[in-house]
């Protein structure tokens, strides 16, 4: 199972594109993988014959584990098949019986032991030296038979998650044949190393439960999705660890609009820009003023980028992902509109590349449709900065003297008071104040 | 405290009952003027005389019949095989008379008799010689069944055996006659039948050992300590029948892992039926299927090379705590 995110520790097979004895060129994309962030394609590195499938579709595979064998057709893989089966989990499997179900191509005669091998063997076996007999003289152990989705517990385990309110469900077990054991629910309940079953799309809806305490709201549970848990192990990584600030700068929008309507009537309908477009151009040109807010902190080091890589917060149906829009410093507003718009679609239908959801140097949250005025966003590390952008709204204000009414935008800069001071923020919103208010600036 | 062998403490123990009662014998064969086989009953002979400390012809039969015969008339013989195997010949006595009198008889006749010897395998005695029989007798209401791991645990066990009023199988280990530990001598030091002892305390990992494997399960728990840091308890019953299962379950309950290592054979042997109960009373508390560690389904092999690996040792137990304990 090859890295295909950054944040990656396992993928599940979401199908095989490619069946044993299937030929396959260099490059080719054999399986689609779904990550924690994306279904991936997955490509073959070399041209062979696909030998075995050893992850079938639908099962998870840790990075590094073997998931299927390469070869050149009518090769004997029964080393490699049985090294893999070793390797890949605490339980290796015997092959099972031959009972005539023997794969044509994939098992030619010469290569009997790996004919009807079962799949997703776990092992924990190099003390029983019966497993690597042969294996016509095997039979299969009940215990590590793939388990057909029948949940594997020990007593213990089960009445350990019953007192302590633990979803089974939710566990993966580190025993043999995925058995969840004590071990497994002492590590849960210490917050541990959870493994969680892949549940990224199609989770389905839970059943509306009720309280215990009557009169409170009935409730349903889903189980957490592998994407949340990223966003929670990231966002809690930022609370903790990253010292955070918060600057808020009241922006007079009316600039901003009325460039907008300029830029908007002279191009084409489907390439209107929207105000949020504006920002991430403005940010980005900002950013560039401000070496210290387009900075990330690297313990050792303070890493100033060159370019400002925006990330562009968007919402998607069970989480939300932001798409990076590179160097937009140095792209034109239209352009960045019309990169975050693809890039959104894509991310709604999970198909983003994970280099085009990562390495933002800063990011802007924009919740300003939804109403909001003014709140706070989590930076997303390594960046130093993110933008909170509320809902522009006609307010009151005093000009010259005079009440007038303008629309009035509040901004909120989280800071990572590692690399950004209070005063080398503010100065950063300042010009990006002054940028929005006076487009023009933005050419200087 | 004393340091002696298991050997030496057996002989104390039949010294110290054929002094405190004039009703307790021995017979058996060499038991008197060669001071037994395995000098268990070394210098009784001399001390107690012909009357107390019997010459047997080799006729196994004959002497279990003689000494539940005794029993019943109110003595309370020590019959000593000159090892377990010998007594498959007398099982007719000691599973169809001693171990049935008393019900059949509605209560008139207690059978308070002891057959003793070394059960198991010895060195070398191939087959016929080398079979641990415990779960034989323990399968037969009306017998208790008594096997001691160290020389405390044989005195203080043979004297409460030689008192009770019923039949009690009592079971050696040759190999383990020379073993030496603390034995108290106070002469009313008695460890009552039915009570197990944990050998060693530990909280992850139960072994219920018995005789033979218990100085095993003790180098095997010393074993996983030092090198996987879990921490094993070893049980041992030392009372076959009545079993005392609430100290097993209790540290089951405690540790959720078993292993059970015996030297009989695995098939319908006491480590399944101490299995059995585990299951019926801890079944919640287990966190890995039991697992025992017993000598192999075959005869045992004459080769020194194959009984070795015919029986249980320490390497099979650690083995087998690393396999429940999921290392």
């Amino acid at each position: 199972m090859p890295k295909l995110s950054p944040t990656m520790e396992e993928g599940q097979i979401s199908r095989w594109l490619k069946a044993e004895g299937d030929e396959i060129e260099a490059n080719e994309t054999i399986a689609e993988v779904d990550t924690d962030k994306a279904t991936m394609e997955m490509t073959s590195l070399e041209a062979g014959t696909l030998l075995k499938i050893i992850v079938p579709g639908g099962e998870n595979a840790k990075l590094g584990q073997t998931i299927g064998i390469l070869g050149k057709k009518g090769e004997d893989f029964s080393a490699l098949l049985d090294e893999a089966t070793a390797s890949n989990g605490s339980k290796s499997e015997p092959p099972a019986v031959a009972d005539g179900s023997k794969t044509e191509e994939s098992a030619p005669k010469e290569t009997p032991k790996a004919e009807t091998a079962e799949t997703g063997g776990r092992s924990y076996d190099e003390q029983r030296p019966e497993a690597k007999a042969d294996a016509k003289d095997q039979k299969p152990k009940t215990e590590d038979q793939p388990s057909n989705g029948r949940m594997i517990v020990s007593p213990i385990a089960a009445r350990m998650a019953a007192e302590n309110g633990i979803d089974l469900k939710t566990l993966k077990g580190s025993g043999p044949g995925g058995r969840i054991i004590k071990r497994d629910i002492e590590e849960a309940m210490a917050g541990g190393k959870v493994e969680v079953i892949e549940e990224i799309s199609a989770s389905p809806k839970s059943e509306i439960q009720n309280p215990k305490l009557e009169g409170a709201s009935a409730y349903r549970e889903e189980n957490t999705s592998r994407m949340r848990q990223v966003i929670a192990s990231r966002l809690a990584e930022s609370i903790g660890p990253i010292p955070t600030f918060y600057l808020t700068v009241e922006i007079e929008m009316d600039a901003a609009l009325e460039f907008r309507k300029q830029i908007n009537a002279s191009i084409p309908e489907a390439d209107k820009v929207s105000v949020n477009d504006i920002i991430v151009k403005v940010t980005a040109q900002a950013l560039t003023k401000h070496a210290w807010a387009n900075a990330s902190y690297q313990d050792k080091t303070i890493r100033f980028y060159e370019d400002a890589d925006i990330g562009v917060a968007v919402a998607i149906e069970d989480g939300l992902i932001t798409p990076v829009i590179r160097a937009a410093n140095r792209k034109g507003i239209v352009e960045i509109s019309k990169e975050i718009k693809e890039k959104a679609v894509r991310a709604r239908e999970k198909k983003l590349q994970p280099e085009e959801y990562t390495g933002a140097t800063f990011s802007i949250s924009n919740l300003g449709m939804f109403g909001i005025k003014e709140f706070t966003a989590i930076i997303n590390p390594p960046e130093a900065g993110i933008f909170a952008v509320g809902a522009a709204t006609p307010t009151p204000v005093v000009r010259n003297g005079e009440i007038v009414v303008r629309q009035i935008m509040n901004v909120t800069m989280s800071c990572d008071h590692r690399v950004i001071d209070g005063a080398t923020g503010a100065k950063f919103l300042q010009t990006f104040k002054q940028m929005l208010e006076n487009p023009i600036l933005m050419l200087m | 405290m004393a340091e002696m062998t298991i050997r030496d403490a057996l002989n104390a123990a039949l010294r110290e009952e054929l002094i405190r009662d004039e009703n307790v014998f021995i017979m058996g064969e060499e038991v008197a003027e060669y001071d037994g086989a395995y000098k268990v009953t070394r210098g009784l002979w001399k001390e107690f005389g012909d009357k107390r400390v019997v010459d047997s012809p080799i006729t196994e039969l004959g002497f279990a019949a003689l000494g539940v015969g005794a029993a019943m008339a109110g003595l309370r013989p020590v019959i000593e095989f000159m090892t377990f195997n010998f007594s498959i010949l007398a099982a007719d006595q000691i599973i169809n008379h001693a171990a049935k009198m008393l019900y059949m008889s509605g209560g008139q006749f207690n059978v308070p008799i002891v057959f003793r010897g070394p059960n198991g395998s010895a060195f070398q005695v191939s087959s016929q010689h080398s079979q641990a029989l415990e779960a034989f007798y323990a399968n037969f209401p009306g017998l208790k069944v008594v096997m001691p791991s160290t020389a405390a645990d044989a005195k203080g066990l043979l004297k409460s055996s030689i008192r009770d009023n019923n039949p009690v199988v009592f079971l050696e280990q040759e190999t383990m006659y020379g073993m030496k530990s603390e034995v108290p001598e106070d002469e009313d030091f008695l460890i009552p039948l039915g009570v197990a002892d944990v050998k060693r305390e530990g909280s992850d990992c139960t072994i219920v050992a018995r005789s033979f494997t218990v100085p095993q399960a003790l180098k095997a728990a010393e074993i996983i300590k030092s090198e996987y840091d879990v921490s094993v308890e070893v049980v041992d019953p030392r009372t076959i029948k009545p079993l005392d299962i609430d100290t097993i379950t209790a540290s089951v309950k405690k540790t959720n892992r078993l292993v059970i290592a015996e030297e009989s054979h695995s098939f319908a042997s006491v480590g399944a039926e101490i299995s059995h109960q585990v299951m019926e009373n801890a079944f919640d508390y287990l966190d890995a299927p039991i697992k025992r560690i017993s000598t192999v389904e075959a005869p045992m092999p004459y080769a020194r090379n194959l009984e070795v690996a015919a029986l249980p040792s320490v390497e099979k137990i650690v083995a087998a705590v690393k396999e429940v304990c999921y290392l």
